[in-house]
């Protein structure tokens, strides 16, 4: 069971509280009625799944019901960082890939 | 014209006491969950006659009232006396959304020397005085369900839960209750 | 005198205090403080069993949760009978009642020990390769009786009717083993101020200080000052001890698991007490002191009853009191053994002989044997045993060659060095490194906050582990923030032990095959042999020679043989050890209980039960319910004689004719209130909602952005900025997840916010023909007239009383309401709505009623009607897509190739050719019935009831290009005949829709 520093609670909570939600950083296109299929697939249907670090969006359901993102090394299970929705993805060391 | 309909609680008759903890239902309360940005929480705080608290898993009460932190821009806020809440915010101006929740929720006071190890049969929270003071509050789980859990004395919480989960909280509690460590 | 094996001047257990327990049905005395395994021994019985595969006799081999050979079935009564259970870790309790397992008819003769002989058949893998031919014969022959041989102990068949418990718990420090690291960490810990929890798998706290007898620690015995300390750490109020409690999983950021045995132990528990308690620890620091495993001797003949490893003979010697043999044999390949020897010759029991498989061994204890008088055979051999049931001889032989001689003995103590107890620590994706020096894998590096002291960590001077286990755990507490209160005292401590030699693999002789079965896992009757022959078939990595041979499977995960198994692999591949690899070390260190994984989660407590508040009335008025998610839900109400269709009919029917009342409690609800609330509503339903007027309702869907329904409900506007939203009863929680995740991450900028208001409100829907009679008694300051209050729209009021939400809306299809009141109020107001109802000739009716009358007026359930593959559409509502937005959840989804081509399934009617004919739903839909098999499918039915109000059967379906099928004959091919139906509007009844509006 993972502990999540929650980035509006400001403490690490228990992963029961928790929903994880998806991808990251995937914003839904503006004008979103008029993309192509292929950015429509980009959008909706395409994932990277990366061994190593994710991007990953979370949700405090049990908490303080907040969506926040969060930077996870899917090896060790590591939280590199979490932050709030809105905010840019925070630099990490090790990354590059 | 006609007469007003009676209130029927969901935890009726339900107790238990002994092995160092005590479950009882709480009275009814009248609850609004408010949600607002920070521009209005002076006026709100105003109008409900306490400082909504803006630091995470915090409450502020006065008298018999209570406000939870749940969230950002989200609190708790519970009368003992049944005072109704929504007319309270009605009157002020700045944006927010205050929805009548005094029946949605139902409350279990869960108290004595056991109370933290109790709660912790079901709440993965560290539950000890220098991690969930006195006066702190936060929504969390308790087994499959979905509480607030709010210390209000060093042995005495308070469980606040959806209605329709309160037979499963009382009796997990209950469960809980009566296994002596 | 419990027992003619034990000894009046050894041991730690209270001679007076005797229990009677019983073996195989025979009657034997035991000690309170035994195990069973203990007493056993203390009565001379060493055969306790047969092994897995041979069915070869098998006795006790160690003294704790290593044991691979001593498993029994422990029978309290006709559903608490517990298989596998190993004798030395079950306690004694007065009246236990033992069986052994593995055998038939008895366990000195069995049957199935025919597999001894028939050994070559079963060789390593042999089920891979044995059963191929014929193929027919597997499913047939093979399976079955392999299924029935296969297993040890017999499961339950009864439910278990045991309680089991569950605690969080949280510490600066948890001490995994209370041995002397264990404890000199934890007082350590305790001492500094951080909030400890020692768990400990023994009834009492002391790890090897149970056997070690020349440990000396502050002056005192070993034991004593183990006993000392935990009486120390007991006084404090930061400290938890736990014995009985096993730690057997190390998962993610510092949890824990232990398993704490409550009532196993008792004679006669008290049935409410928790036989089991899972603990989920979160702790801030991990201090490992799980000790080490000795590692038995491999040689011919290894596994006789008699055979036991070093420790366990000295454990059963100085704790318990008994002596495992009258002439006791060692054997060994490192010097602990020695100690062992020593002990049993102070308590006057004879040592034949002790021999060493080292040319040359030396040290203090290999002088003090010599002249204790015992025959120090170096740079010998064990190369075989006799006895049938139990050893009575061995033969020893010089490694270099030479004359073989017969030593008689009963007992053979072996060790061939220690094993540290890494598992804790490789569970939590610590790695492991080799030291070639000493032949060990030791923690190499740390992937949690955790710390391995003592035995497991390769520190085998007693000193050194004190003074290595108290550093670690005040460093522990000063890590995670204790407030120093001052250090521990050094105590000073010393033993002439050391762990730290030995050997790996087969002993000398034992390489060549001859003289028996050399047992490496004795638990999966894996000889030597069998993992050599495992290498010349081809596996290289030690991962296959565990799957091919199943060394180190089952119970024990090979505590005592994987190092072997690994040495034997490595010399065959010619590879260094730490190349070829240890396997995985996974959880459950030792087996635990299903009970104590679920814990409270069973029967009520499974999950929630969901009531709403008008359920007792339902209950008193003869509901039979439904379970909707975690909802009850009244299904129907059946009078007196009555069954399902015909309460189901007479509820239908005088719906439509008087009026029925329905609780709709469940439905979900969610308050959306903001300046921007319409805003937000355009973007997640496809309605346009801007322009709907106070007071007024509208049907709403929900799309996912696929395109896909994902939900639907009725949807009243209360105030400019105030919704009032319903949803399906069990879609509630997700759509209210979604709309949290649109608001908060796609549109935050929009000025609302949302309320679960489900349980604020008990619902009432009052529908029929004189449903606003029975209604309007109960309503004031509502002109409720159809010209004031049309269909679709909803007032603010009060009901009976009380503050009302009254919608006029209808999901039957007639004149309709729905009682919106604060659900404290629901039975109250139920109960007036009632009694007005009865007045009028109404019904109280259930779910099934409402799914029937939905049905007759085509209206869908979401999740029924479509599942997750359906647009607005295919379901016939592209109305309730505002055609003039441009954007909203689903708005491109909508517009994928897929799902705007040609032959889409469209949901129509179904009518059957026989209208008593109810189809079944979920039935397949084929447009020709007498086409080959595999058939075309054109759809299937997605509702299917009787209608007695139409006088026929009726359903929906979802068929391919369905609207453009109007009257044609389709097929429903079923197991006992086709059924002919054709098709038609999803409206089965009121096709105008007149009466909604009175």
């Amino acid at each position: 069971m993972l502990l999540i520093y929650c980035p509006y609670c400001e403490e690490e909570r228990p992963e029961l509280e928790f929903r994880h939600a998806g991808e990251a950083h995937i914003a839904r296109p503006e004008n979103i009625a008029g993309i192509s299929d292929e950015a429509f697939e980009r959008y909706f249907f395409i994932r990277s799944n990366p061994k190593g670090i994710a991007y990953e969006r979370w949700r405090h359901i049990h908490g303080c019901a907040r969506f926040f993102n969060a930077a996870r090394d899917t090896v060790s299970d590591r939280f590199l960082a979490t932050y709030r929705t809105g905010e840019p993805k925070p630099r990490l060391e090790g990354e590059g890939q | 014209m006609v007469e007003a309909a009676r209130r029927t609680s969901p935890l009726e008759g339900r107790a238990f006491r002994g092995h160092g903890i005590v479950l009882a239902p709480a009275a009814p309360a009248s609850r609004l969950s408010l949600r607002a940005a920070e521009e209005a929480l002076p006026a709100l705080s105003k109008a409900l006659g306490l400082s909504l608290p803006r630091r995470p898993k915090t409450s502020a009460a006065e008298g018999g009232r209570a406000a939870l932190w749940l969230g950002p821009d989200e609190w708790l806020v519970i009368d003992e006396q049944g005072a109704d809440l929504p007319a309270l915010a009605a009157g002020v101006s700045a944006l927010h959304s205050a929805v009548d929740i005094s029946h949605r929720n139902t409350a279990i006071l869960v108290s004595g020397k056991r109370a933290e190890e109790v709660l912790a049969a079901g709440c993965p929270q560290d539950l000890c005085e220098a991690r969930f003071p006195v006066g702190a509050a936060s929504r969390t789980v308790f087994g499959k369900a979905e509480i607030v859990l709010w210390r209000t004395g060093k042995t005495v919480f308070r469980v606040e839960c959806w209605r329709s989960f309160s037979d499963y909280v009382f009796s997990l509690l209950e469960k809980a209750a009566r296994e002596t460590m | 005198m419990a027992g003619a094996f034990r000894l009046p001047a050894a041991g730690r257990l209270d001679a007076g205090r005797t229990l009677r327990f019983t073996f195989d049905g025979v009657s034997h005395t035991g000690l309170a403080g035994d195990t069973l395994a203990s007493a056993l021994l203390a009565n001379g019985v060493h055969l306790v069993g047969r092994s897995f595969k041979y069915h070869r006799p098998r006795g006790i081999l160690a003294a704790g949760a290593e044991e691979p050979n001593a498993l029994v079935g422990i029978h309290r009564d006709a559903a608490r009978r517990t298989p596998n259970v190993r004798a030395t870790v079950q306690e004694l309790y007065d009246g236990l009642n033992a069986v052994s397992q593995n055998r038939w008819p008895s366990l000195s003769f069995d049957v199935g020990a025919l597999n001894d002989l028939a050994a070559p058949f079963f060789s390593a893998g042999f089920y891979y390769k044995t059963f191929m031919w014929p193929r027919a014969a597997w499913e047939r022959l093979y399976e079955p009786v392999i299924r029935r041989a296969a297993g040890l102990g017999v499961a339950p068949d009864q439910p278990d009717p045991d309680n089991y418990s569950n605690r969080f718990a949280h510490c600066d420090v948890l001490v995994v083993g209370a041995g002397p690291a264990g404890l000199a960490a934890a007082l350590a810990a305790a001492e500094a101020g951080a909030r400890v929890i020692l768990a400990d798998e023994q009834p009492q706290p002391g790890g090897s200080l149970r056997f070690e007898s020349g440990a000396v620690i502050d002056g005192k015995p070993g034991w004593e000052w183990a006993q000392e300390t935990v009486a120390r750490l007991a006084a404090k109020d930061n400290v938890r001890i736990l014995t009985r409690t096993t730690g057997f999983g190390y998962y993610a950021h510092n949890m824990v698991a232990l398993a704490e045995r409550l009532t196993d132990h008792l004679a006669a528990p008290d049935a409410q007490a928790p036989r089991e308690r899972l603990w989920q620890v979160r702790a801030g620091r991990v201090v490992l002191a799980t000790g080490a495993i000795e590692r038995h001797m491999v040689f011919p003949g290894n596994d006789r009853p008699g055979i036991m490893l070093a420790a366990a003979g000295r454990t059963y010697l100085n704790h318990y009191g008994v002596a495992v043999g009258r002439r006791v044999a060692v054997y060994t390949a490192c010097d602990s053994a020695y100690a062992a020897a020593l002990d049993l010759k102070k308590q006057g029991i004879a040592v034949p002989v002790l021999v060493d498989a080292r040319q040359a061994p030396q040290g203090g204890l290999v002088e003090q044997a010599r002249e204790a008088g015992i025959e120090v055979l170096a740079g010998h051999a064990v190369t075989g045993t006799r006895g049938r049931l139990r050893l009575s001889a061995i033969e020893v032989v010089p490694v270099a060659g030479g004359p073989q001689r017969r030593v008689e003995a009963d007992a053979l103590l072996t060790s061939a060095g220690w094993t540290p107890a890494v598992h804790l620590f490789s569970q939590s994706r610590g790695k492991l490194a080799y030291d070639a020096g000493t032949g060990r894998f030791l923690p190499g590096t740390h992937a949690q906050n955790a710390v391995c002291v003592g035995a497991c960590n390769g520190t085998t001077d007693l000193g050194m582990v004190v003074e290595e286990a108290l550093h670690a755990g005040a460093e522990a507490a000063g890590q995670t923030g204790a407030q120093a209160r001052g250090a521990t005292a050094r105590p000073e401590a010393r033993s002439p032990e050391g762990w730290s030699a030995g050997i790996a693999g087969p002993a000398p002789g034992a390489e060549a095959g001859k003289g028996g079965k050399a047992f490496v896992d004795f638990q999966n009757d894996v000889t030597a042999k069998d993992i050599a022959q495992a290498v010349r078939e081809g596996m290289r990595s030690i991962e296959h020679v565990k799957r091919f041979t199943t060394t180190g499977m089952a119970t024990d995960q090979g505590k005592t043989s994987n190092l072997h198994a690994l040495a034997i692999a490595a010399r065959m591949l010619d590879k260094p050890v730490p190349e070829v690899g240890l396997t995985t070390f996974r959880p459950p260190y030792t087996p635990v209980t299903f009970g104590a994984l679920v814990g409270h989660g069973r029967g009520a407590l499974f999950e929630p039960t969901r009531r709403t508040p008008i359920h007792a009335w339902a209950e008193a008025h003869g509901a039979v319910f439904e379970d909707v998610g975690q909802w009850k839900r009244a299904w129907y109400f059946p009078k007196d004689g009555e069954d399902m269709h015909a309460a189901v009919a007479r509820e239908c029917r005088t719906v439509r004719q008087a009026a029925g009342i329905f609780d709709a409690s469940t439905l979900g609800k969610i308050e959306v209130v903001g300046p921007d609330a319409a805003r937000f509503m355009e973007l997640m339903y496809t309605n346009p909602w801007a322009r709907l007027e106070v007071g007024r309702c509208r049907y709403g869907i929900m799309l996912r952005e696929d395109g896909f329904i994902y939900d639907d409900g009725v949807v009243g506007r209360l105030a400019e900025d105030r919704f009032h939203v319903t949803t399906t009863t069990g879609g509630a929680p997700r759509v209210l997840h979604h709309m949290e995740d649109y608001l908060q991450t796609e549109f935050p900028h929009l000025k609302v916010w949302l309320t679960s208001t489900t349980e604020q409100w008990a619902v009432i829907a009052v529908q029929g023909p004189r449903a606003r009679d029975i209604v309007a008694p109960l309503v004031e300051g509502v002109d409720l007239s159809d010209a004031a209050m049309p269909h679709m729209s909803v007032r603010t009021c009060r009901v009976c009383g009380v503050p009302a939400r009254l919608f006029r809306i209808s999901f039957t299809g007639e004149r309709g309401f729905e009682i919106n009141v604060p659900a404290d109020h629901g039975l109250a107001v139920w109960e007036a709505v009632w009694a007005q109802g009865e007045r009028h000739g109404a019904v109280a009716y259930g779910t099934e009623t409402m799914h029937v009358l939905r049905a007759e007026k085509g209206f869908i359930i979401v999740g029924q009607d479509t599942d997750g593959t359906v647009t607005p559409d295919d379901a016939g509502l592209a109305w309730a897509i505002g055609k003039k937005k441009t954007d909203f959840v689903g708005i491109r989804g909508l517009r994928r190739t897929d799902l705007v081509a040609p032959g889409r399934r469209q949901l129509i009617g179904l009518k059957t050719l026989d209208p008593s004919i109810v189809l079944e739903e979920g039935a397949q839909i084929v447009a020709d019935p007498n086409q080959k098999v595999p058939m075309k499918m054109l759809g299937f039915v997605t509702s299917a009831y009787w209608s007695e109000n139409c006088g026929h059967s009726i359903a929906l379906a979802l068929v391919e290009d369905g609207r453009a099928r109007m009257g044609e004959r389709l097929y429903v091919p079923m197991p006992d005949g086709t059924i002919e139906v054709e098709v038609t509007s999803t409206v089965f009844f009121d096709e105008k829709g007149e009466r909604v509006h009175g």
